[in-house]
């Protein structure tokens, strides 16, 4: 399963969400994302093949250290663990 | 099969809250959230697995995160909320404490097994290293045997393949169980 894109006005930074489509902070953080016009690319990985679940592992702990849900990374290089409106906030200049 | 509602999984969480002494987040958004998420999982995999977690579909895998979890108990305490923050403290829920963020006390190796343990055969035919580590997990857990362990302060016996972190019973931390080994002699 690809990356799904919502698109945004606010779109000056690269923001990916690793999410689970069951789990509620996974919800909250693409709809404050939604609600906030931020453009952002996301995908649920429960919903994935085996065969790529095995690739997103590798990229997730390989750009974040771990395999938490929520995992919201901006501009390749600053990593969200958890719904955390402040730094997504921070991160965005939003 | 019976359907699973929504409702059923309230009546079990409220339950299980009840009998440890625990609450049901207070936030009625994050609350039906949470619900539908264990919902989902349960009818997916057959166990209602934790719905901020990614479960592996094979029970021997994922039994560490049935809801309630393994984690719960130890993150309540310390933390006032378990990983989702399904379950919460008396002063998290009197809003006397706000609702904390609890970090990932699962280990990294069995988060990790999400990623290959259903259908070795799909995974075989991704990577060689795949396979390796599939079968090396696949070792693991025939060597993880359930074993009788004991709370050495309230006499609870539990028999699981490690101790529990918090005795559900008396509190006491885990260092508080040893292992009961039985050894049953026939004579004569
Ligand atoms: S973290 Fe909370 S909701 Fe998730 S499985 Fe554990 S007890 Fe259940």
């Amino acid at each position: 399963m690809p990356f799904s894109k919502v698109s945004g006005t606010n779109n000056a930074h690269k923001v990916v969400v690793y999410a689970l489509s069951t789990c509620v902070w996974c919800k909250m953080t693409k709809q404050f994302l939604k609600d906030s016009n931020v453009e952002f690319e996301y995908i649920d990985v429960d919903l994935c093949e085996e065969s790529e679940k095995a690739r997103i592992r590798e990229e997730l702990q390989n750009k974040s250290g771990g395999l938490s849900y929520p995992t919201t990374i901006v501009d390749d290089k600053i990593v969200i663990v958890g719904f955390r409106k402040d730094k997504l906030k921070e991160a965005l200049g939003i | 099969m019976t359907e699973i509602t929504i409702e059923m999984v309230l009546k079990r969480a409220e339950a299980d809250a009840q009998t440890y002494g625990y609450y049901l987040t207070p936030d009625p958004n994050l609350l039906q959230g949470l619900l539908e998420g264990l919902k989902v999982n349960e009818e997916r995999y057959g166990y209602p697995s934790c719905p901020c977690r990614l479960a592996s579909g094979k029970f021997e895998y994922d039994r560490d995160i049935i809801c309630p979890c393994d984690y719960r108990d130890p993150d309540v305490a310390e933390f006032g909320a378990c990983y989702c923050r399904l379950y919460v403290s008396k002063d998290v829920f009197e809003g006397k404490k706000e609702l904390p963020t609890v970090p990932e006390r699962r280990p990294l190796e069995k988060q990790s097994r999400a990623y290959m343990a259903t259908s070795t055969s799909k995974a075989e035919t991704a990577v060689g290293q795949t396979t390796v580590t599939v079968k090396a997990a696949e070792k693991e857990i025939a060597e993880t045997k359930p074993k009788l362990w004991y709370c050495k302060q309230c006499g609870y016996v539990v028999f699981r393949d490690e101790p529990p972190y918090i005795c559900p019973i008396c509190k006491a931390k885990r260092e508080m169980f040893a292992e009961i080994k039985t050894r049953i002699d026939f004579v004569g």
